[in-house]
């Protein structure tokens, strides 16, 4: 395998993407969600774009010496990643939609039993199985969420 | 060379079986009959497949006829066949579980004609993990088992369940795309995604650059198998799932992480400078995962927890790095596949005869159902490692290969694994001491659903009461309605003798104790010393 020079605008474009991709990721709101999973999806493929090397001709067997094709396979595996990446935008869009037709915006809540049992952290409280005597605050059952 | 022709049926036959339930929606039964029989199929082979590694050593086949090294290779080793077996039995199981839940409660005419397709590709991608034998065909396969998972995980789409969704969703992308960007510097570096190709050049490459590939697959696996500082997505998600779901999810979606992190660390980087970080992993994985288990009232959550400790078991026998020590992790992924399924189905049925699985809420049900009583107790006493269940035998098996490592951070993993031992005893008996063992008298008649009261900081908090509330309201599919539930309702057979076939399956684990660890320890010298694997992949540039 020959030594490649990698392309620094690739790489450069590639990290803003990435970079973007990742702020979107930490927003608490579907849509953002959705946003951050294209660019960084983008952004991981254009890495591959980096890793095949500069553009060369088409690599079909016999048209042209294989010096002068370019590498094939990392074409086939981002085009499977791009795929991918398809398929879950068109996933969190469903999720993002049902969250709205369920609590009317699309925030991602936080989980109740968490939240419950750090309530009890911060009163200083025991959980309700530690005496079966004291009364039980747990109220969030888990066969509700279960249901 | 006829062996090697089996090794793409786990991933054809159920992929196959998928396009076929899909097509024959509108027919239960049918559904039914291809998804059983495309399981058991895939059983067969992996029985034939775990035999004939044991015999003839790795099994290779190269698909699409390129030139060698070219295609993509499907490889069976001790350690995949071991996986494939236990992995096509358990998921087997769970395809029964479910039936026996659907047919006992009526529901053939509702929306689950989308489980059996989705359940037959999720079957076909973990296989296709255990048969990878390029990193790439491992993204794939993760990707297949993970999109099968995110329908699973939100089937019916209430509002608990999107909510559990968004998040594992969310976190297994993220996961998804750091390998992406691993392979894209692993293919940078050496010019292959061929494990036994990498084994060969990823040596000749820069220490620093390998390490960071290094690094950057043990992140992705960590999060895909639960590793402390990545873990808190698991027990967020995996309780609000149907129990036909989060069984299999249980058993086996962990492991193939685990699985990922053994193939990739031993087979590339033999030399590793990780294994010290491995093993700190470990001990905090099981020592935060079990603390968080001993607070949980609810079987499931409590479930969940425990899983993500005993992974830390798994980490501390890889990060050893000797023959013992990745014996008894391989030993313990067996052994933990099927009695975390086991109890997830029993709790199912505790669900079923109790009406809840809050502690809280259950009491008397070793008076009301022995049978049931029995089952959660073997399995529960064999998480927790009491002799003479195999939970003991692999843990004895990991402390013998801490104890003989000998350094300081061997000896920490070593009492680490003695105390999460113990304090899951506490976890689970705690369960059988509320739901099983006190008088129905004790517990907590009120079954109405309190609203806490909210102050204005928990205005997110509102929100996700709200969800779980609203999701009260409509049947979903594979649940029963937990509202207004009778209790000590009879145990559907299919459901009871699945669960039951788990039980025995896991004792019997222990029973074959002796021949496993000889297999296990085979496996473990096979994946240390790779020559074996190697060779076979690539025999012409192997000497």
């Amino acid at each position: 395998m020959t030594a490649i020079a990698p392309s620094l605008t690739l790489v450069i474009v590639a990290g803003f993407l990435i970079a973007a991709g990742v702020y979107l990721l930490l927003e608490r709101a579907l849509t953002r969600l959705l946003l951050g999973i294209v660019l960084a999806s983008n952004g991981v493929a254009t890495l591959y774009l980096v890793v095949s090397g500069p553009a060369k001709g088409a690599p079909f067997v016999g048209a042209r010496p294989a010096e002068e094709m370019s590498d094939p396979l990392p074409q086939a595996m981002v085009l499977t990643a791009i795929v991918i990446a398809l398929a879950s935008v068109a996933f969190v869009l469903s999720l993002a939609y049902r969250q709205w037709r369920i609590t009317g915006s699309d925030d991602v809540p936080d989980d109740a039993e968490d939240e419950l049992i750090k309530r009890l952290a911060d009163r200083d409280e025991v959980s309700s199985t530690y005496d079966p005597d004291t009364q039980s605050t747990t109220t969030a059952d888990e066969e509700d969420a279960t249901a | 060379m006829t062996m090697a022709n089996l090794l793409p049926l786990p991933v054809l036959l159920p992929l196959l079986g998928a396009a076929l339930t899909l097509v024959a929606r509108r027919k239960p039964r049918t559904q039914v009959a291809i998804s059983l029989v495309v399981l058991a199929a895939s059983l067969g082979v992996a029985i034939a497949l775990m035999w004939g590694t044991h015999q003839q050593g790795p099994i290779v086949l190269w698909l699409g006829a390129w030139t060698e090294p070219l295609g993509i290779a499907l490889v069976a080793d001790r350690l995949s066949a071991l996986m494939l077996l236990v992995s096509s039995f358990v998921i087997l199981v769970v395809l029964v579980f479910a039936i026996g839940q659907g047919v006992a409660d009526g529901d053939e005419d509702s929306p689950l004609a989308i489980y059996f397709p989705t359940f037959l590709v999720l079957s076909a991608g973990v296989s296709n993990a255990f048969l990878a034998g390029d990193l790439f065909n491992l993204f794939v396969s993760f990707e297949m088992l993970l999109f099968a998972s995110f329908v699973l995980l939100t089937l019916g789409g209430s509002g608990a369940r999107i909510r559990a969704g968004t998040t594992y969703v969310i976190v297994s992308m993220v996961s998804s795309f750091l390998f992406l960007v691993a392979i894209a510097g692993i293919y940078a570096a050496t010019g292959t995604v061929n494990m036994a190709q990498l084994s060969l050049r990823l040596p000749d490459i820069d220490p620093t650059v390998s390490l960071s590939l290094q690094l950057m697959l043990l992140t992705v696996f960590g999060i895909k198998a639960a590793v402390f500082p990545m873990s808190a997505w698991l027990p967020d998600s995996y309780p609000s799932a149907p129990v036909p779901v989060s069984a299999v999810f249980a058993g086996l979606l962990t492991k193939v992480g685990v699985y990922a992190i053994v193939r990739t660390q031993f087979l590339l980087f033999p030399d590793s400078p990780l294994h010290n970080l491995i093993m700190i992993a470990g001990l905090l994985t099981m020592l935060i995962g079990i603390l968080g288990a001993v607070a949980q009232p609810g079987i499931k959550r409590m479930l969940s927890f425990t899983l993500v400790s005993h992974i830390g078991y798994m980490l501390f026998g890889i990060g050893l790095a000797t023959e013992l020590g990745l014996s008894s992790a391989i030993f313990y992924i067996a052994h933990h596949i099927t009695v975390q399924t086991a109890l997830f189905l029993i709790s199912g049925l505790i669900e079923r005869v109790g009406g809840s699985t809050v502690i809280d809420r259950l009491g008397g049900l070793a008076a009301a159902s022995p049978v049931l009583a029995i089952l959660f107790f073997v399995p529960a006493m064999n998480l927790a490692g009491i002799p003479p269940f195999s939970g003991f035998v692999g843990k004895v098996g990991l402390i013998q290969a801490g104890v003989a490592d000998g350094g300081a951070v061997a000896w920490a993993l070593v009492v680490g694994s003695v105390l999460t031992s113990l304090l899951t005893l506490y976890a689970v008996a705690k369960t059988w001491g509320f739901a099983f063992w006190r008088p129905r008298a004790d517990q907590e008649t009120d079954q109405t659903f309190e609203i806490p009261t909210l102050t204005p900081n928990f205005g997110r908090l509102s929100d996700a009461i709200g969800a779980v509330v609203a999701q009260q309201r409509p049947a979903t599919p594979i649940a029963p309605p937990a509202a207004a539930r009778p209790v000590e309702r009879a145990m559907p057979p299919l459901m009871l003798g699945a669960a039951t076939t788990v039980v025995i399956f896991s004792i019997g684990l222990s029973l074959v104790a002796g021949p496993l660890f000889t297999y296990t320890d085979a496996a473990a010298r096979q994946m240390i010393t790779r020559d074996a694997y190697i060779k076979a992949v690539l025999p012409q540039e192997v000497p």
